[in-house]
């Protein structure tokens, strides 16, 4: 604790002796951590809480004498604790507003009175007390604890052998793990707080700058510094307030505040006291502490934020992006480089320190900032792209560059790719793995000495050399990351690559087959691709050589697993050369080469579907596949038999098909029909992906029928029986789920029994499984035969356990199964019986809107069979409340669900009046503007069914709900028409709604509707035109009589 | 057709120019020689008609028209034109020509020991069946033939039917740029030699015997020409054949 306080806490910098404690996010997360010591040390030692400390901690306190209440003795200005010392001193003393504690005890119950005002009470007292630790202990205590080991202790335990030593003795162990949490934790604390350098808040300046200026359009009107001169470490602050680190002075005009001073320091961006008369700074803090320039004005400017978020949406996102960036560390140091520079007096360390920090960070800044440029102007993304090009260039000739260069490329590659291919599929293993690079002398094992000796010869020699050279090097286990790391440690990588640019053939197929290789390795593809690899590679799919396509194929295949080199691939143009390798294999009558190296046709379709199929993970690459026309070659090369071309095949269709475009040219290329026939390979991997492509695809119904008609049905029941392989049981089941939205698929499922087997695969199968399982089930459900196989195979307790999982996709299926369930009266009673009721409803508090609206939806059914519904409901304790605030949703779907509810709950009289307590008329009410036929059906019902209560009737009209419904009768749909009669007719039965409906034309629509053949409408239109003339009758009598 | 011919000639010889630069008296020289072929082609058809019959008889991969074709190139090649056509031989300057030309080798030495490869019963000079049966491999070779060739141009030297240590060294000795001392780089070539060794000695008897050879290829295809350029590049080999065949394609 001594220790965290002394180092950590951030006091505040003006003055001596009192000084006050900052309140900092991180003086915060200390206080805390030190009040949850001290709040829980009453119960986790009660032993020890009785000790009593040397001296007392004593400070001025906020609390009130009133506030405590049993075990004090409370007078006006004074409070005494009853519990006391041997010498009958009271532990606690209030005499207001001084306060003194003497023990851990005391200081437990306090914190508990003090409640709210904790943190500020546990302040004032660390304020106070500035080094506890001595207080508790005694001086001499804190003084030998700083060299205390455990041997020490327990020397001392022995010698003195008195229960009070052995209690500080704990007490001081206690004190010791807080201060270790204390500094751990304030570390975690430190490691995500973002350290501002004069680099950094630099480029935000000038970028800043470039975008004020008069104009609406622009983000603020002005920016400048105070002062002009900038000190040779880049800070702008004067010596004496750098020592604080402040870093410089900005005035800011933003468009629609005034001039705001803003300190930038290294915590973070704060506005000061603005300028004095005299031209001086303020420098005293006035607010809170923001992470850098653009989040502060943003906080101080709506202006500033539009525009900004105008001219670059994507700004904070990537910002956020690039702190999370593993490369944080080395900013780190640098800033602490910096902190150390600043008061330094050496002037050369200072220097020295200022360079090597400058260029870190002028790498990592330039992310936002390039960013951001290449959002507001494509011209300038241009540029940025030409930079990358020109970096890549700069690289392979001089493989010496430092990494720093090397990483300021791939940064600025990998922005502008996120931009370029504004994909939002790509997903896994984008993120960069850690990149360690073999410390050198640190045991390098024989190979990396062998190696570095064979690249030699591949840098010295002629191609006689080079061919045995990479012969040697190739007979090296490849595959295993010291070699891999070796080859491109002693810069075999640039020799490797800088040989695929030259014209020996043979030298490019050694070099080839060696990448192919080492590709496998994460750190090495994206040096390849750092090195300029890709594009040398791309060149090469053209050259005449088939084995050297290939070759280049299958180490694109392994490089483009990343989006950077993906997108480096289709940025080449490698796409279009690549989908021209799959035409290969129909050019048969091309004149046979007399080369020796050569590989045939069909291999080299099976590279380009391979590197295809890599590729085809961005979005914007699966677009260039299908304009370069891909679809139909992929189509052709379907229908050979080799699995290991298939599979590159199958496997690239798949990954497109979560393409809309693709799957449209699927069903049309004829493409199911082959999918359906390599079901029954005899290859898992290719059965695997032809069930994933199906189960993207089937979300069209054509396509389910054709999957049908082309016998795809029988095959998947059968997969679904070999459940060790994972991978294809979750595509199998998947292909299933969709397959099954046709009926006429569940029919065919039913015959297989398949039903059974999906039952039986509800236990002990990982979630990417069960959520397929499960969604199949609840299509399957639909119909009645399935609900009783589905009963009887003891389908209905597994997927009533699943309810209270937390995988979303899953929560959906299962709730959307067990109501399908539900809807028979036989299973509903085991529904109940499991409780499962009640998990459906708890999980209307699940965060996720499609989980709420699934788990409301199967609500309804389970209301309206179960056997005493009306008490089941109730019996959930907070339950109809709960219900009717989600009508306070924003989600369409959401509030439709919940409507529905409402009409089964308000079934019930009981539960009505509860629902009509909590307000569920105006909350309905304010529902009624919407276009949306879904919710309006069933807020129609709702409405209807809630009117049975009270005056509830009248309760609707005056929350105006009345004229919106009318005009649901203009809507297209049958099901909104009959629940809107309804809800009218019920809301007819008062005077008042008559005329507002009768005002708002609802004669002449109810007219209309009662010519229609749904009796339901008919008779509620009727009825409620029979209600608005009845009302007009009596009142035309009543003017006459 | 002579204009044409001209540029395919043309064409090929440059292509040749530009791999040696360096030696532009030979080139015309050969220029020369190569212009007979249509002077030549007036031969004696009978004696032709002959020559043909019998080396068709041992070299199967040419037809016959091809073969005729590769004879009268012979005789183009050859100095003395007045020579009866079974009784003229080509001289290794010649042929040397011929494949740095032609098909666009370079190494002074292994164009020799191409040259003996060729020469099959070593008079220093090679007959107009023993251009055509080498030529055979060149152009139409099975990979166990160039295999088989590829070794006989290495082990030329020993009898004894390997490649010695001595063999490689002196096959391998230019193979690394002269940016070292020579020292430095004799040692770095033996290194060279040892790794060579290690790839593809398979029994361990420090030298290569043709199962060695065999099994070392057969695992990696680019140790065919392990110890330099013997066989010319598919590219020359197209050229040479329009340029050989040329006749036949034109007249069908």
């Amino acid at each position: 604790m001594g220790v965290a306080l002394a180092r950590l806490v951030q006091w505040t910098a003006t003055g001596y002796g009192t000084r006050a404690l900052e309140i900092t996010p991180l003086n915060e997360v200390i206080l805390k951590e030190i009040i949850m010591f001290a709040e829980s040390f009453i119960y986790k030692h009660p032993q020890e809480a009785k000790y009593v400390f040397v001296e007392p901690l004593e400070w001025k306190t906020d609390l009130e004498p009133t506030a405590f209440e049993s075990g004090y003795v409370v007078s006006a200005t004074t409070v005494k604790s009853e519990e006391s010392d041997e010498n009958g001193q009271p532990l606690l003393f209030l005499s207001v507003p001084q306060i003194k504690v003497r023990s851990f005890g005391q200081l437990s119950c306090l914190l508990l009175i003090a409640k709210d005002t904790k943190l500020k009470e546990a302040q004032a007292c660390i304020e106070a007390n500035r080094n506890p630790v001595a207080k508790i202990l005694g001086l001499d205590y804190n003084t030998m604890k700083e060299e205390s080991s455990v041997l020490n202790i327990l020397d001392k335990i022995t010698k003195d052998d008195d229960t009070e030593s052995e209690m500080k003795m704990k007490i001081g162990i206690l004190l010791k793990q807080l201060d270790v949490h204390l500094l751990n934790h304030s570390l975690k604390h430190i490691s995500l707080e973002i350290r501002l350098n004069p680099a950094a808040v630099k480029n935000d300046i000038e970028l800043l700058k470039r975008f004020s200026g008069k104009g609406e359009q622009t983000v603020l009107e002005s920016i400048k510094y105070t002062s002009d001169y900038e000190y040779s470490n880049g800070c702008r602050a004067p010596p004496w307030r750098q020592i604080l680190g402040e870093i410089c002075y900005v005035l800011v005009k933003p468009h629609d505040v005034e001039t705001l001073c803003i300190t930038c320091s290294e915590e973070g961006v704060f506005l000061n006291g603005g300028k004095t008369d005299d031209e001086e700074i303020n420098y005293e803090r006035k607010g809170v502490i923001y992470k850098d320039l653009v989040t502060c004005l943003k906080e101080k400017s709506a202006t500033f934020s539009a525009n900004m978020s105008k001219q670059q949406t994507r700004f904070n996102e990537e910002l956020q992006k690039g702190k999370n960036q593993p490369n944080e560390t080395p900013k780190k140091e640098a800033a602490s480089a910096l902190r150390k520079a600043i008061p330094g007096s050496d002037k050369s360390t200072l220097e020295k320190n200022k360079i090597n920090f400058g260029k870190n960070n002028m790498i990592k800044r330039l992310e936002p900032s390039l960013n951001w440029k290449t959002t507001v102007d494509s011209k300038e993304h241009r540029s940025s792209l030409h930079e990358e090009k020109h970096g890549g260039r700069l690289e392979k000739s001089a493989p010496s560059v430092s990494p720093g260069k090397a990483q300021l490329v791939r940064k600025s590659a990998e922005k502008v790719e996120e931009i370029v291919s504004e994909s939002s599929s790509e997903s896994e293993e984008d993120e960069e793995p850690p990149d360690h690079r073999q410390e050198a002398n640190a045991d390098l094992p024989s190979e990396y000495w062998q190696i570095q000796k064979l690249v030699k010869y591949l840098k010295g020699g002629n191609q006689t050399a080079t061919v045995i050279a990479l012969c040697s090097m190739k007979d090296f286990n490849l595959a295993q990351e010291t070699c891999q790391l070796a080859i491109r440690d002693v810069g075999g990588l640039e020799v490797l690559i800088n040989l695929l640019d030259t014209d020996e053939v043979k030298c490019k197929i050694g070099s080839l087959k060696i990448l192919k290789e080492i590709s496998h390795n994460p750190q090495i593809r994206r040096n390849i691709v750092d090195l300029g690899g890709l594009p040398i590679m791309v060149n090469i799919l053209d050259s005449p050589h088939k084995s050297l396509k290939c070759l280049a194929a299958e180490t694109i295949a392994n490089v483009a697993k990343f989006r950077r080199a993906r997108w480096a691939v289709r940025h080449h143009g490698g796409i279009t050369k690549l989908v021209a390798l799959l035409d290969c294999a129909q050019n048969s009558a091309e004149p046979a080469q007399s080369s020796l190296y050569d590989a045939r046709d069909v291999e080299v379709a099976r590279c380009g579907a391979l590197a295809l199929w890599s590729c085809s993970k961005s979005y914007a690459n699966k677009e260039a596949i299908r304009k370069a026309g891909g679809i139909p070659l992929l189509a052709r090369l379907l229908k050979t038999s080799h699995e290991n071309m298939l599979i590159p095949v199958v496997g690239t269709l798949q990954e497109c098909a979560s393409e809309e475009n693709y799957r449209a040219a699927i069903k049309a290329e004829r493409i199911i029909e082959n999918l359906v026939k390599n079901l029954n390979s005899e290859n898992e991997q290719l059965q695997e992906h032809c069930a994933m492509a199906i189960y993207q695809c089937a979300e069209d119904e054509e396509t389910r029928d054709l999957v049908r008609m082309h016998g795809g049905l029988k095959p998947l029941a059968s997969l679904l029986n070999n459940t060790d392989n994972k991978e294809r049981l979750a595509a199998v089941t998947g292909a299933i789920w969709k397959c099954s939205i046709s009926k006429e698929n569940v029919t065919k499922f039913r015959e297989y029994k398949a039903i059974e087997t999906l039952v039986g695969l509800l236990t002990d199968q990982p979630e990417e499984v069960l959520v397929n399982v499960v969604g199949a089930l609840g299509e399957c459900c639909q119909e009645y035969e399935n609900r009783v196989i589905v009963r009887k195979c003891g389908g209905i307790q597994p997927l009533v356990n699943l309810l209270v999982g937390i995988n979303q996709a899953l929560l959906v299926n299962v709730t959307k199964a067990v109501g399908a369930c539900a809807v028979e009266p036989e299973s509903m009673m085991i529904i109940d019986r499991l409780d499962g009721v009640r998990l459906l409803w708890s999980l209307l508090k699940n965060p996720h809107p499609d989980v709420k609206a699934s788990a409301a939806w199967a609500l309804c059914p389970c209301i309206q069979n179960a056997k005493d519904a009306g008490e089941m409901v109730r019996s959930f304790v907070g339950g109809l409340e709960l219900v009717v605030n989600l009508l306070k949703s924003d989600n369409k779907e959401v509030l439709a669900s919940v409507c529905a509810a409402i009409t089964n709950i308000a079934k019930d009289q009981e539960n009505l009046a509860v629902i009509t307590d909590h307000g569920v008329v105006p909350l309905l009410s304010k529902l009624a503007n919407t276009n949306n036929d879904k919710l309006r059906h069933h807020l129609a019902e709702a409405i209807s069914c809630c009117c049975m209560w009270g005056r509830n009737r009248v309760a609707f009209g005056e929350n105006k709900a009345v004229a919106p419904l009318v005009r649901y009768l203009k809507s297209n749909d049958a099901n909104v028409h009959r629940a809107t009669a309804q809800a009218l007719y019920q809301l007819s039965e008062d005077a008042d709604n008559c005329i507002t409906m009768h005002e708002n034309g609802a004669v002449k629509l109810l007219l209309h509707m009662v010519g229609s053949p749904d009796q339901d409408l008919q008779e509620a239109a009727a009825g409620c035109i029979s209600n608005i003339r009845r009302l007009a009758l009596a009142t035309e009598k009543a003017r006459y009589t | 057709m002579l204009p044409s011919s001209h540029s395919v000639l043309g064409m090929t010889l440059s292509t040749g120019t530009n791999s040696s630069p360096g030696r532009p008296g030979v080139e015309l020289r050969y220029l020369r020689s190569l212009l007979c072929v249509e002077a030549t082609f007036n031969m004696d058809p009978k004696a032709l008609g002959k020559l043909v019959e019998s080396i068709s008889k041992t070299v199967k991969s040419f037809k016959k028209s091809e073969v005729e074709s590769l004879i009268i190139l012979f005789h183009s090649l050859v100095e003395k034109p007045d020579v009866r056509l079974d009784n003229a031989r080509l001289d290794r300057s010649t042929f040397r020509m011929v494949l740095h030309g032609l098909f666009g080798m370079t190494d002074d030495k292994l164009m020799n020991r191409v040259f003996f490869a060729f020469d099959k019963d070593s008079d220093n000079c090679i007959s107009v069946s023993e251009w055509v049966k080498g030529l055979s491999v060149f152009l139409r070779g099975t990979f166990e033939e160039k295999l088989k060739f590829c070794f006989e141009v290495y082990y030329l030297n020993g009898d004894d039917g390997y490649i010695s240590r001595e063999e490689i060294f002196d096959m391998l000795k230019n193979s690394l740029h002269q940016q070292l001392s020579e020292e430095e780089t004799d040692e770095g070539i033996k290194e060279l030699v040892e790794i060579t060794l290690k790839k593809m000695d398979y029994d361990n008897d420090g030298k290569i015997s043709f199962a060695d050879f065999e099994k070392a290829v057969k695992e990696e295809r680019l140790l065919l020409e392990v110890f330099g350029q013997c066989l010319p590049e598919a590219k020359n080999c197209l050229d040479f054949e329009t340029l050989a065949f040329k006749h036949i394609l034109n007249s069908v």
